[in-house]
């Protein structure tokens, strides 16, 4: 009746997940409880569930994200203490099939539901508001989007309740992964919750590919588009390319496991070596689609506070898409050492360092962008220096790797882990907290503390050079990584400091926490009534803040690159903004809960495929198609919004651009 | 005057009424037509945005059949002392197949035109003839697998088998999924009419039954064919 699912899923013997699961628990059923309480479910139901709104869903993915980056966090800490407390006689606290699943749940975890959210939650909320436009192409398919990757994440939660999770590594290498190997659910936790999330990751793809080629406003040209336009097309465009490599190894492996087939067995003519050609050449781009955002959020940084535009902006632009194409054609480096030989090796050896160039490229560009401009200090602006320094020498690092002799030496061991993170920690955590800081105030309406953020900042900033320069020398020392108990007891000091620089890390992360609580408590006080707090440059900084749902009244005319400049330059040397337009009623789409129920009959397929409870799955593929075609019936798919309103709200907007217009104004006479 | 002055103008304008985009009609480059989303004259239309969506969506899946399609080059003579292409392959069969599916995609093709000349009761028996052509293919591909089956050739065997089974077998899911589909674009025909967004469906469907054909030409070519005369 119910497959392989027993009472002895339930890990009662383990006080570690057993507590986690409880603790859990209790905070989702407090959360529960107090919306039931203050009588929010009307309000969650309509104005986040099943909103269509690209701004609510980008806030959605954020949340999601910041969630699973602290679960993440929480199994790096507990990582990095095990090895500090497992030297020599020492056992340390965590039995090795539990630590095992702990490196596995971090790597998946923070790759696909921490940094992937996040990165797609800012792509969501800031593409179609720098475009000029609405929405994206397909609102509901973006719900759709958002709700299956929630669905993913809840799965590989549960398997910490439920079951258990994948001992394998972030990426399930065959013949470890087949069943032969590993006869529990923990591999099938894996595939489903990635094969789930990583459809709704795919059609985000096809969502932006054709938001940003196909919806701008008049005259946004493809040269006007500002950088981070730029960044999610190249991303996008990969995650059309490779997700559905993702896709097919993962379905593979599925029916390798499920069904006794032979693709990547090491009996009966199956081969491995073709899983790791496979999921890496989905892998590499993978880091690239992370961090081809992040780079696009540091443009927008930069530019903003050092008064200037992005210098170089056609040859960033030729960087980013050498880098989407030039992205695909590394993935080798991944398994120099499994046998390809020297000439495959060098080319691919090759083509890493290529890469670097266009990475090389769109550092200079930033650095000459502060050149000669007002350089602000603000707290994004710290986050992005910070990047320059610390993805330098990741980078570096990276090009050492990319020598296949050299690789030979340190491959798989403690500096690799401290290379990928220097470069995912520098390059993508980095423009997630300075995304987060530079479009908090566009988002929420207020501004979030100075102090406290540049305190997070400098936290993280020496915390992750502590953590992870002891591991580069360990590395070197020829520490492999995922030891769950180190023998050689020289190595314990530099493992002490690394956890060192965890407690640092942790006290980076608390005061984020606090700059949150204080920033909310005093949000009054830090109310953005401009719409324009940071003196922005492109068009979402023309719109109050939090901007309207239907964004703009009007669509914006764009003239020539950085849209919302020109018109600012403009109205401060007139001293009147443009004459006010002819409102008219703006067509949205409404809200659907096609989503939430293709992501709840998702997660019932998914977990009864994960525990072959067949029956089960069959009625959760019918729940989803009956929800499709039930959905396809629908009659309405717009309202409008009257004029009247439009008018309103423009109005409103125009008063406080008139206000900022006297105030800068009186500023530049000033000087 | 009559109708007949002008012919030519005449009909050009009326061609730009029924397309305003005029897509395939207008050379690259500068000239901005409002809707198209092309050279900066603000969001398409959404005709255009629906289509090219989903031209995209087929991308990726062409990409996802790629991916085994290569798992089949990289396994082909990974037999395990199993049988090998050539003990599979019952080429009048597999043109039935063929013909079968290619035939499907044309009365497609004409249910479209049909449903662009917004006659219903052509649209529906061409849909329903699409149906039952590809019904065939899927009822022909079974009955393949199922005599395999019989024979001891399943995919537990050997690499090469699972790679075999894994391609052709994806195909079939497309084409049965396919046929659930164009099920519920009959009926949603029959009840709602040709809608603007029910047109936009019958575009999708219509490029994604048209993608399937070029997939099996590679998998006829590739799998049988080179198997044939391996």
């Amino acid at each position: 009746m119910f497959g392989k699912l027993t009472w002895s899923a339930i890990p009662f013997d383990q006080p570690i997940p057993l507590i986690t699961s409880i603790v859990l628990i209790l905070v989702i059923l407090g959360v529960l409880a107090l919306v039931t309480v203050r009588g929010w479910w009307g309000m969650l139901w309509r104005e986040w569930i099943t909103s269509v709104d690209h701004k609510r869903i980008g806030i959605m993915y954020g949340l999601l994200g910041v969630v699973m980056l602290v679960r993440g966090f929480a199994d790096a800490v507990m990582m990095r203490s095990q090895q500090a407390f497992a030297v020599g006689a020492h056992r340390g606290y965590l039995a090795p099939e539990h630590y095992d699943q702990i490196f596995s749940a971090h790597g998946t975890i923070m790759i696909f539901f921490a940094a992937m959210p996040l990165v797609i939650g800012f792509m969501n909320f800031v593409t179609p508001l720098q475009l000029g436009v609405r929405d994206v192409a397909f609102p509901t398919l973006n719900s759709v989007s958002f709700w299956l990757t929630a669905s993913g994440a809840l799965l590989v939660n549960i398997s910490l309740f439920v079951g258990e999770f994948a001992r394998t590594g972030w990426l399930p290498y065959p013949p470890l992964s087949e069943s032969a190997y590993s006869p529990g659910v923990g591999v099938d936790y894996y595939l489903w919750a990635i094969q789930i999330s990583g459809i709704g990751t795919l059609m985000t793809g096809i969502n932006f590919v054709t938001t940003v080629l196909k919806l701008r406003c008049p005259g946004m040209s493809y040269l006007r588009m500002p950088m981070f336009c730029w960044t999610t097309l190249a991303s996008s465009l990969l995650i059309v390319a490779v997700f559905p490599i993702l896709s097919a190894t993962l379905a593979m492996l599925s029916l390798d496991r499920v069904f006794g087939w032979h693709y990547f067995t090491s009996d009966a003519g199956g081969n491995p070596m073709m899983f790791m050609n496979l999921i890496w050449a989905w892998g590499h781009p993978e880091v690239y689609i992370l961090v081809l955002p992040a780079f696009g959020i540091f443009s927008e940084v930069f530019s903003t506070f050092s008064g200037k535009p992005l210098f170089g902006y056609r040859s960033m632009v030729a960087a980013t898409l050498f880098i989407c194409i030039v992205a695909m054609m590394t993935w080798l480096h991944h398994f120099f050492t499994m046998g390809s030989g020297p000439a495959v090796n060098t080319a691919f050896g090759i083509s890493t360092s290529v890469i670097a160039v266009g990475t090389g490229v769109k550092i200079y560009n930033w650095i000459f962008t502060m050149y000669g401009g007002r350089v602000r200090m603000t707290v994004p602006m710290l986050w992005s220096l910070g990047f320059i320094f610390t993805f330098v020498i990741g980078g570096m690092t990276g090009v050492l790797l990319a020598v296949p002799p050299a690789d030979f030496l340190v491959h798989n061991s403690m500096f690799l882990v401290a290379h990928f993170h220097n470069v995912i920690v520098g390059g993508v955590v980095f423009a997630l907290f300075a995304g987060l800081d530079y479009w908090f105030p566009k988002a929420f309406g207020f501004r979030l503390h100075e102090g406290w953020g540049k305190a997070a900042f400098w936290l993280a900033f020496i915390g992750f050079w502590v953590t992870f320069v002891p591991l580069y020398w360990l590395g070197m020392l020829g520490m492999t990584r995922r030891l769950q108990h180190v023998w050689i007891p020289e190595w314990g000091p530099l493992l002490d400091w690394s956890l060192a620089g965890v407690a640092i890390l942790v006290a980076g992360a608390a005061a984020q926490v606090i700059m949150l609580v204080v920033s909310i408590r005093q949000r009054d006080r830090r109310r953005d009534t401009t719409g324009d707090p940071w003196d922005g440059r492109s068009l979402e900084w023309a719109t109050p803040s939090p901007p309207p749902f239907f964004n703009f009244a009007q669509l914006p005319d764009v003239e020539g690159e950085e849209a919302y400049w020109t018109i600012k330059l403009r109205a401060l040397e007139s001293q009147r903004l443009d004459p006010e337009p002819h409102y008219q009623a703006v067509e949205m789409p409404v809200n659907s809960a096609v989503g939430f129920f293709t992501a709840f009959f998702a997660t019932v397929t998914g977990f009864s495929l994960i525990w072959h409870i067949w029956w089960l799955a069959g009625l959760g593929l019918l729940g989803a198609f009956v929800g499709f075609v039930f959905f396809a019936w629908r009659d309405v798919h717009e309202f409008h919004v009257p004029a009247e309103e439009v008018a309103r709200a423009d109005r409103a907007r125009r008063a406080a651009r008139t206000a900022l217009l006297g105030e800068r104004g009186a500023e530049a006479a000033a000087s | 005057m009559s109708g007949d002055a002008l012919p030519a103008a005449r009909e050009t304008l009326r061609r730009r009424g029924e397309d305003p985009h005029r897509l395939g009609h207008r050379a690259h480059g500068r000239e901005a037509v409002a809707g198209t989303g092309r050279g900066g004259s603000g969001p398409a239309s959404k005709r255009i945005v629906v289509g090219y969506g989903f031209w995209i969506f087929l991308l990726s899946d062409v990409i996802l059949f790629a991916c085994f399609f290569a798992t089949f080059a990289v396994q082909r003579d990974a037999t395990a002392g199993g049988p090998t292409m050539r003990a599979l392959v019952d080429m009048p069969r597999v043109a039935a197949e063929t013909g079968a599916l290619l035939l499907s995609s044309y009365a497609c093709g004409l249910s479209y035109a049909a449903a662009n000349a917004r006659n219903k009761l052509w649209t529906q028996v061409l849909l329903v003839l699409t149906g039952l052509l590809g019904l065939a293919f899927v009822a022909m591909e079974l009955q393949e697998f199922v005599g395999l089956a019989g024979r001891g050739i399943v995919p537990q065997r050997s690499g090469f088998l699972t790679a075999f089974f894994g391609l052709v077998g994806l195909h079939g899911l497309h084409v049965t999924l396919g046929g659930v589909w164009l099920a519920t674009m009959v009926a949603q025909v029959q009840f709602k009419g040709f809608r603007p967004e029910i047109m936009h469906r019958l575009t999708c469907f219509n490029l994604f039954w048209h993608a399937l054909d070029i997939v099996w030409i590679g998998i006829f070519s590739i799998v049988y064919l080179m198997g044939a005369s391996a």
